[in-house]
């Protein structure tokens, strides 16, 4: 069936149509053109006209250029040898390595079975109090962390691909900037995690519709890997730009669009993909994290929002720091019980008083008095930002929520706080000057906090 | 076969093809794409000339232009019958252990289970006689007990008109395929009945005298909704919320304890992971009303967020069927479809594949007919032989950007009874359940007296109004009266409307439990109280939070409970009242 057509139709966009007999629905054709050759996939059938996408882009393509149905949809190789390679989003070699082209699978496969799936109940430790206190990451979870360009997004996904706990990384690049292509690989190779990493990488300059495939391809090599015993994390920066390769297909289909452009589909698509994430029973598991840039800080916009509804919860990566607001790990509470007794009431108090820290801070903004409550309120919202909140606190769990209960005890009585009495007995630092009711009720001073400093084991 | 009807396809695109075929097509026909070895389900939703559209129910990536159809002449429909309690079926009624029995991980492309296990038998208890002059539909000819409940054996609901019992099986055991009776209808004909028959599925199930106007509460157990958005057996409601607002745990923590017979959960377009929680722990879980496994009275239909898009649209059809089946038998049914806002979408996506007009948002015209159609199988009442029987519906959405002024939101607004509005400020601030107080609203009665709930609600809006006041011109511009108040909604708010779900005893508050401690809860907000100052004031509210709080952790009606108790009234008789404090 390698039949050569070597006319083609109409070029509209990225999308080309030719006349043909006996296609598939996503099938993969290769297109040559005297500017090289690319792959395509048919993404549309109607009696004998076939319309495909063309991963790198329509430019000079002729009318008479030579199109080649292969017969198989999109596939990848799969082999122990692929760990740290590079690929770009064709899935051709990006560095100088050999091409895959044995043991072939097929990219979007079929989802897996719920009732085959079990409930997640590994923890991920990133020691990063914000993620590991607040919100822990859960082996087979699915996270976005929400950012606008321009916050270390890339940063915080290497360094929780270094410090957590897995076998393998898969980094699927979209849309990729070339510095930040360079960062991922140079951050990886020092921490000497490149040999256990796969790197599918679409860069900015690349064709849109070749970031397309990304997510396909670095998810369909997890599983397998997964189904081998391997826990394997996939980091997919940026999703906002695949979804804008998607609007710009659905559009040069002439499909409704049903939100600023965005397919009605949009959700169904985020979903196949992050829904890839899952823990197999008795093999390895797929975590999915991922960057989401929201145009215009607005998680609204139609990919953040939707992205939203998919995941098992987000990271706001706000001023370099994970925002404790709107910051959620869906899965925190499969693991949060099953530390220490008192990580959940860690977890909520310190958040409670920390929102109403910052109503006090807007309070002192516009010029209020301040009460002895707000300014205990104060105080205590500068040593959870320092303490807690700063990406360089680099502590394990435990150490953080002993720094938890020192911070408060620093600055309320524990009938301030709405903790219950027992964890109260339990873990209120004694000797803390908190204890003491004059020592708290007169510290209004906020500079007399430094004294305190050492005592946080960082 | 031989009167074998078929069909060639002409196009394809995403899961929409259309077909060419020459006899005769029924409207929402059921037909499968011949895909090399495999035969993919798909549903007629529009037919023009010669041409059926269609939307295939699974990926369809791999069919070529030219391949065939077979049509099979019935609606998607699904199998009524015992055996459907407990069980863990697809969009199409596909049960999914099964298929993980025989094809491990994946969902595998082309198979169709049966829904009910075709070997179990069943010991039927024959109610009429053979030779009973007439039965007509819905009417039970017998029953089987199935787990706790009595499941009757009705006459299939699509047989009209009035039939004569010819014979009925006697007491013993049978399976599904037996035939336990044969009618004779008016023109003779004799019709072999068994235990389980066929329904279509967009088809409401009308098999009742009458539909009684829904009144009598239906406990969640979920303090803020009992007590001040209520949602009566047969009734209607929705819960929106933006993500992260806890609509899913909310319907979870319904799923479990709310006081029904039987829990239909559609997860229709959500996260598999949320479904699976469920699935594991529910057989582990007991019903604190039968002291049997909570799966026992659980049916859940899944239809996760990466399986086909059109069994999405199927699966929330699905749930109402079985819904409106075992309300038939007398029982209390409660629907939980999470997320109709996935189920509109995937109207959408159709509706953008039929290049239909499109309306706000892009969803199709047709949206709020859908949806009021959806909520309207539900009801309280009345059957043939004069018992009750309720389906109540309740429905979360997902708005785009969490906004409640979208269509899916207002088409549900406009049909539903109660409306619990979920807050993105409140889960920020970790108020859960998020259920704005503010915005809900209840059509329903609430067991506590209106003119309390009024009072209740009055203190909220007040004691919001001061504490937004308070944001412009700060605490020290606030009257001592006025800081009480809202000091007081701050502890109604923490005290009672918030409710630690992951607890074991605050997650579910029983009735009588609600009303004790809410009447204690009210004296506190009538209670006159003054205080020399704000933070003395502050400091009093946070001490009696913490003696709540504590409260609601203790086990009702136990030493502890009561032990608790007495340390709050003696906290509000020395600490509290208004002559100690007096100016």
């Amino acid at each position: 069936m390698r039949k050569v057509h070597s006319k083609i139709l109409s070029i509209n966009g990225n999308v080309i149509t030719v006349k043909a007999d006996g296609v598939s629905y996503e099938e993969l054709a290769l297109v040559k053109s005297a500017r090289g050759s690319s792959l395509a996939q048919v993404i549309k059938l109607e009696a004998d006209i076939v319309s495909l996408q063309v991963f790198s882009g329509s430019r000079g393509i002729s009318t008479n250029d030579e199109v080649t149905f292969s017969g198989f949809p999109m596939r990848v190789g799969f082999s122990e040898n692929m760990l740290g390679r590079i690929f770009d989003g064709s899935g051709r070699p990006r560095d100088k390595g050999p091409d895959l082209s044995e043991n072939l699978i097929e990219i979007t496969g079929p989802s897996v079975n719920p009732a085959k799936r079990i409930i997640p109940e590994r923890m991920i430790r990133t020691n990063i109090p914000m993620i590991d206190v607040f919100n822990s990451l859960v082996v087979s979870q699915k996270l976005p962390i929400f950012s606008i360009s321009g916050e270390p997004y890339n940063e915080l996904l290497a360094r929780i691909a270094l410090q957590a706990e897995v076998d393998m990384i898969v980094l699927g690049g979209i849309g990729l900037k070339y510095d930040q292509y360079m960062f991922f690989k140079k951050a990886l190779d020092d921490g000497g995690a490149l040999s256990r990493s796969v790197f599918f990488v679409h860069t900015a300059s690349d064709p849109i519709v070749e970031g397309l495939m990304v997510p396909d391809l670095c998810l369909a090599v997890a599983e397998k890997f997964a189904l081998v015993g391997k826990d394997v994390l996939v980091l997919l920066s940026d999703m906002t730009n695949f979804s804008d390769a998607l609007k710009e297909i659905a559009i040069t289909m002439e499909q409704v669009p049903s939100n600023r452009g965005y397919p009605g589909d949009l959700y169904s698509q985020l979903a196949r993909r992050y829904e890839k994430a899952v823990d197999f029973e008795g093999a390895g598991s797929v975590t999915i994290l991922a960057v989401t840039t929201m145009p215009g800080d607005d998680v609204t916009h139609p990919v953040p929002d939707n992205t939203g509804y998919i995941t098992e919860g987000q990271f706001y990566l706000r001023g370099a720091r994970i925002e404790p607001f709107g910051s959620l790990s869906r899965l925190k509470q499969q693991v949060n019980d099953k530390t220490r007794k008192d990580h959940r009431a860690i977890m909520d108090g310190m958040i409670q008083l920390y929102a109403q820290y910052k109503e006090a801070e807007e309070k002192r903004s516009m010029g209020f008095r301040m009460t002895a409550w707000d300014k205990k309120l104060l105080k205590y919202g500068k040593l959870f930002e320092a303490h807690m909140m700063d990406l360089s606190v680099n502590i394990s769990l435990e150490k953080a929520l002993d720094n938890g209960w020192k911070i408060l005890s620093e600055c309320f009585l524990p009938q301030e706080t709405s903790f219950r009495t027992d964890l109260v007995q339990e873990f209120w630092p004694a000797k803390a000057p908190g204890a003491n009711p004059q020592a708290a009720e007169s510290s209004e001073d906020l500079s007399g906090e430094s004294s305190q400093e050492q005592d946080y084991e960082e | 076969m031989t009167n074998e009807r078929v069909g060639y396809i002409q196009s394809i695109q995403g899961n929409m093809i259309t077909v060419h075929f020459e006899e005769d097509v029924l409207q929402n026909e059921v037909g499968y794409v011949i895909c090399g070895k495999e035969k993919l389900m798909a549903e007629v939703i529009r037919i023009s000339d010669n041409t059926a559209y269609m939307q295939v129910f699974e990926d369809t990536k791999g069919v070529k232009v030219g391949d065939r159809i077979e049509f099979s002449l019935t609606m998607l429909s699904v199998k009524l019958g015992p055996g459907l309690l407990g069980q863990v079926y697809d969009g199409l009624q596909n049960p999914l252990p099964e298929l993980a029995k025989k094809f491990g991980f994946f969902l595998p492309r082309g198979i169709q289970l049966d829904a009910l296990n075709s070997g179990a038998k069943w010991h039927f208890f024959p109610l009429i006689k053979t030779g009973k002059k007439t039965v007509s539909s819905a009417e039970p000819l017998g029953y089987v007990q199935e787990g706790i409940f009595k499941h009757y054996i009705m006459v299939p609901f699509d047989l009209t008109g009035e039939y004569s019992v010819e014979k009925i099986a006697s007491e013993g055991d049978y399976t599904i395929k037996d035939t336990i009776a044969i009618l004779r209808d008016s023109r003779g004909n004799n019709i072999k009945v068994g235990m389980a028959f066929d329904w279509p599925i967009k088809i409401p199930i009308k098999a009742y005298r009458q539909k009684l106007t829904p009144k009598e509460p239906l406990t969640t157990k979920i303090r803020i909704i009992d007590t001040f958005f209520p949602v009566a057996k047969g009734g209607t409601y929705c819960i929106p919320g933006p993500f992260g607002a806890g609509k899913t745990v909310l319907q979870q923590l319904t799923s479990r304890y709310a006081d029904v017979d039987v829990v239909i959960l559609a997860a229709c377009g959500e996260r598999a992971g949320e479904v699976v929680e469920t699935l594991r722990k529910f057989p582990e879980l007991n019903d604190p009303r039968t002291g049997k496994s909570l799966m026992e009275r659980t049916i859940i239909i899944c239809n996760t967020s990466s399986m086909p898009v059109a069994a999405r649209d199927a699966s929330v059809y699905t749930a109402a069927t079985l819904g409106e089946y075992y309300r038939q038998m007398g029982l209390n049914v409660l629907l939980l479809a999470d997320s109709t806002s996935r189920w509109a979408q995937a109207m959408r996506e159709v509706s953008g594949r039929l290049e239909e007009i499109p309306g706000e948002e892009a969803y199709p015209a047709y949206l709020e007919s859908r949806i009021a159609e959806f909520y309207e199988r539900s009801g309280l009442v009345e059957l043939f032989l004069g018992e009750k029987g309720s389906l109540t519906i309740g429905g979360t959405v997902s708005p785009a950007g969490g906004n409640f002024d979208e269509p899916v939101t207002q088409a549900t607004l406009k049909v539903v009874g109660a409306f619990h509005g979920l807050s993105r400020d409140r889960a920020n601030a970790r108020r859960f359940p998020s259920i704005d107080p503010l915005e809900s609203w209840s059509r329903y009665p609430s067991f506590i007296a209106p003119e309390v709930i009024k009072d209740a609600r009055e203190m909220l809006i007040k004691g919001n109004e001061v504490g937004q006041m308070m944001k412009v011109i700060g605490e020290e511009g606030t009257s001592m009266d006025d800081f009480i108040i809202y000091l007081k909604a701050e502890f109604l708010d923490s005290v009672y409307l918030q409710q630690n779900g992951f607890d074991k005893v605050d997650a579910a508050t029983g009735l009588a439990r609600q009303e004790y401690v809410f009447g204690k809860i009210y004296s506190v907000l009538n209670k006159k109280l003054n205080f020399d100052t704000k933070d003395n004031a502050r400091k009093a509210f946070h001490a009696l939070r913490q003696l709540f709080v504590d409260w609601n952790y203790k086990e009702w009606e136990s030493q502890e409970f009561k032990e608790q108790e007495r340390k709050i009234e003696e906290f509000l008789d020395t600490q509290m009242s208004a002559e100690d404090k007096g100016r």
